[in-house]
């Protein structure tokens, strides 16, 4: 039996609209998948595309940034920003090699906890297919990076 | 434990891992968890408790801080949204600055979404991580002091904005209230009876009109609406556009002669639902606040060809009060606070052709017959068929009228049930020969006296048919429904399809929000649901605040309600502006962005920016500056400086990158980067 590959996925919550979304999936109990892991931002606004750089040179497959609708954000429209940044992100990312499906943008307002562990649960499945990313294989040629083999970061320094 | 050489500035960590009773102990091993974070270097103790949010788990931080020379604290438990503040408080009183304080959240976004236990502890080992990781790189912050100007703006002069008007004005405070129509009042004054109690509607209303009219605290800005609003909580300026009355409300002494003498009349179709008619110049209805009348610029004859002034001839003021030449004046004045309380529109029924209103004549709108029922209004309380005539003799109501449908509005409109068995209760005793039916998917009368009184409608003869109505037609098939509307339905009850056929069809259409409630929460800067109703700050316990500071929000804006639960909205919106009013100066959360002005190359991107124009470009010294008072503290600046020279007080990006290296503790590569 092959053990099936658990992606790491880091995801960028804006404070107002998709951290609340995930709060309510939580308090009604909506199982999905666990391997996103939340950051909570005041706005996807805020999301510097170093960020999303940041995690996938640090181990994370994928990278979820979630804010509120187009229209419904609470800083006005702070999630047109991130979705400007986005686009030229993922033009970015496509000349490195890094597969598109692992950097995505959603929407999910707070009420919509449901959609969001969908959304949760979909780039999961879609993160897995694609496999662990390889940073220092893929971008850096195996150029001086080594993948640690879950040694915690107690044991570093 | 040991004392360790700690690598980050000699920081000492406290961890607290919560088990929430069986929350998050059930899938989470807490006692594993807080065991590995306690090896963590930064980490000075680590311990998991039962409750860490009772007053007992809150000494154990406090006790901590004192004796072990805690210099940050994480608290692994639910979500900051629910006790930050708690924790932040305990740290407090333990003698750290509040901001010396992190939480991870393992509750909501851990042990509640997934039973798997290895899978959910490595999650909460992650989050743990990520706030360690974060926390070390807090700085202390101070509250920003911000004074709350006592004046408050309300939107809307329906009975929820009526309400919490009076109420902050009875407490001394003076109180804005802009409304769009030419009379304060909205849907209510155009009832004729309230549920349960048969109340008259207006007999009850008008006097609350009158006080918010002749209120000495009350500024009443009618035919107004607001078109910007600067600031933040406490400090709000808006900008009103009064729009051209063509009335001098300071000569108009609403007499009413204007009216009775314009020789033209159009179809009301927002007072009378387009089933009476009023004069071009006009008061929606008799005991409108304020009394002064509108000239109807579109319909005016004057306005269209240059002729007439009827109502300017005939004014009998000294100086003329009829002012042609009136313009739209814009005001601008200060407000603390704004409470939002615009209403709600009814569901347009012709979105549901087969019900047939606008075809078949004898179809009719809730509110067109509210005011056919009212003695007041077209046909003064007589209820007649199109032909404004023939008095029906069978009466159909159909309930659910674009809710509870997958295709319109998936909710409950919560009021439809009341009002239909209040329309069967009006008829029944208007025309007591008259065959009422009533037909409902379910029907919902949860309110005080609401039950008893459909049981008082059971007994009075009304025919209840459980079922959704299919279509109104009038096709007749046999001789009986000729010349009758007939409502097919299948009444579930019996299981069987029934044709009912009746001489008037009054559909219940939904209550939903205000077309442009979109609009309206960007301009007030707060969010608004799918369906358009504003979002409250929190469903069960903040129904009345929203997530900007400073705005509230009551009545039917929010959701379906009906009067008393509007009143009550409208009352705690106003307890709770009267409250900051009291404070006189609250504490905001210092997250707030700032430019090092020694390293900004003065490029302005951040300029354009900032929604809130809270970042300014100094032209002498060519660099971009923050005004702390304005700026929200989003980050989107922060995100765009290409010379990452402005911070984001409490997500800087120090702390944010270490929030990702915490998180991604077990997949990190092993050391950083060997060559290159």
């Amino acid at each position: 039996m092959t053990e099936q590959f658990e992606p790491v996925i880091v995801g960028f919550l804006c404070n107002w609209c998709s951290y609340r979304a995930a709060d309510l999936a939580g308090t009604a109990r909506i199982h999905y998948a666990p391997n996103m892991r939340p950051i909570r931002v005041m706005c996807s606004g805020r999301v510097d595309p170093q960020f999303v750089l940041k995690a996938l040179r640090e181990g994370a497959d994928g990278v979820m940034i979630a804010g509120c609708h187009p229209g419904e954000c609470h800083y006005v429209n702070g999630n047109i920003k991130a979705l400007r940044r986005f686009i030229l992100l993922k033009s970015m990312l496509r000349q490195l090699g890094v597969e598109e499906g692992r950097v995505q943008l959603v929407w999910a307002s707070a009420s919509e906890g449901i959609i969001l562990a969908e959304k949760v649960n979909k780039m999961t499945e879609e993160v897995r297919a694609l496999g662990p990313l390889n940073w220092s294989e893929k971008v850096l040629g195996g150029n001086g990076h080594k993948i640690a083999e879950s040694v915690p970061v107690a044991e570093e320094v | 434990m040991s004392e360790k050489v700690n690598p980050v500035g000699g920081e000492r960590v406290g961890v607290y891992i919560c088990h929430c009773g069986s929350n998050i102990a059930k899938v989470v091993d807490v006692a594993g968890v807080a065991e590995w974070a306690g090896k963590l270097p930064q980490v000075e103790v680590a311990r998991d408790y039962k409750f860490m949010c009772s007053s007992l788990g809150q000494d154990l931080i406090e006790e901590d801080i004192k004796e072990r020379g805690l210099t940050k604290v994480v608290v692994a438990s639910c979500s900051p949204h629910m006790h930050e503040k708690t924790f932040r408080t305990a740290c407090e009183r333990g003698g750290l600055n509040p901001f010396m304080f992190e939480m991870a959240n393992i509750r909501e976004h851990d042990s509640w979404t997934t039973d798997d236990e290895a899978a959910a502890t490595l999650k909460a080992k992650a989050l743990t991580s990520a706030a360690v990781e974060r926390v070390v790189h807090h700085q202390p912050l101070e509250p920003l002091p911000v004074e709350i100007n006592p004046n408050t703006l309300v939107v809307g002069g329906g009975i929820a904005g009526i309400s919490a008007a009076l109420e902050l004005a009875n407490a001394g405070h003076h109180v804005y209230i802009v409304e769009r129509e030419p009379s304060i009042g909205g849907h209510m004054a155009q009832l004729d009876k309230t549920f349960p109690t048969l109340d008259c509607s207006a007999c009850i209303l008008t006097p609350k009109m009158v006080d918010v009219g002749q209120h000495p605290n009350i500024t009443l800005l009618t035919w107004s609406e607001v078109e910007k609003l600067d600031g933040y909580l406490g400090n709000f300026t808006v900008s009103v556009r009064k729009k051209a009355r063509y009335v001098n409300e300071e000569h108009c002494t609403g007499c009413g002669i204007c009216i009775e003498k314009c020789p033209f009349k159009v179809v009301d179709e927002v007072f009378e639902a387009g089933l009476g008619e009023r004069k071009v110049i006009y008061r929606p209805f008799p005991q409108a606040v304020p009394k002064y009348p509108v000239i109807d610029k579109e319909n005016c004859v004057y306005f269209l060809r240059g002729k007439c002034k009827a109502c300017q001839k005939f004014c009998p003021t000294e100086p003329n009060s009829i002012d042609f030449e009136q313009e739209d004046q814009m005001l601008t004045f200060q407000v603390g606070n704004v409470i939002l309380a615009t209403g709600y529109d009814l569901f347009d029924v012709k979105r549901i052709p087969q019900y047939g209103y606008g075809k078949l004549a004898n179809v009719f709108t809730s509110l067109e017959f509210e005011r056919m029922v009212n003695a007041a209004g077209p046909t003064e309380g007589k209820i007649m068929l199109r032909d404004m005539e023939t008095s029906p003799k069978s009466v159909a109501i159909v309930h659910c009228v674009g809710s509870r449908d997958e295709n319109y509005h998936k909710y409950c409109s919560k009021i439809c049930c009341m009002y239909s068995l209040k329309f069967a209760h009006l008829i029944h005793e208007r025309l007591p020969d008259a065959e009422v039916y009533n037909c409902y998917i379910d029907m919902r009368t949860p309110g005080k006296g609401y039950e008893e009184f459909y049981n008082r409608l059971l007994k009075e003869g009304t025919h209840f048919i459980r079922g959704k109505v299919a279509d109104v037609t009038n096709a007749a098939r046999i001789p009986e429904e000729e010349g009758k509307l007939i409502v097919q339905v299948e009444d579930t009850l019996i299981g069987r399809q029934r044709r009912i056929p009746v001489d008037m069809v009054i559909l219940s259409p939904a209550m939903e929000a205000k077309l442009d409630s979109k609009e309206v929460s960007q301009l007030f800067k707060m969010g608004c649901d799918f369906d358009g109703f504003f979002v409250e700050r929190h469903p069960k316990l903040d129904p009345v605040a929203t997530m900007t500071e400073g705005i509230f929000i009551a009545g039917a804006c929010q959701g379906p309600k009906d009067v008393p639960d509007s009143v009550s909205q409208g009352a705690a919106a106003a307890a709770r502006v009267a409250g900051l009013i009291n404070l006189g100066t609250v504490m905001m959360e210092p997250i707030r962005a700032s430019i090092n002005q020694d390293l900004c190359s003065g490029c302005k991107i951040c300029n354009n920016m900032c929604p809130y124009n809270a970042i300014i470009f100094h032209e002498d010294r060519k660099v971009s500056e923050v005004l702390t008072a304005l700026c929200q503290g989003c980050g989107t600046c922060v995100a765009a400086c290409p010379s990452g020279v402005i911070s984001g007080a409490h997500f800087t990006n120090e702390q944010l990158f270490s929030q990702i290296e915490g998180i991604l503790w077990d997949v990190r590569p092993v050391k950083e980067l060997v060559a290159v």
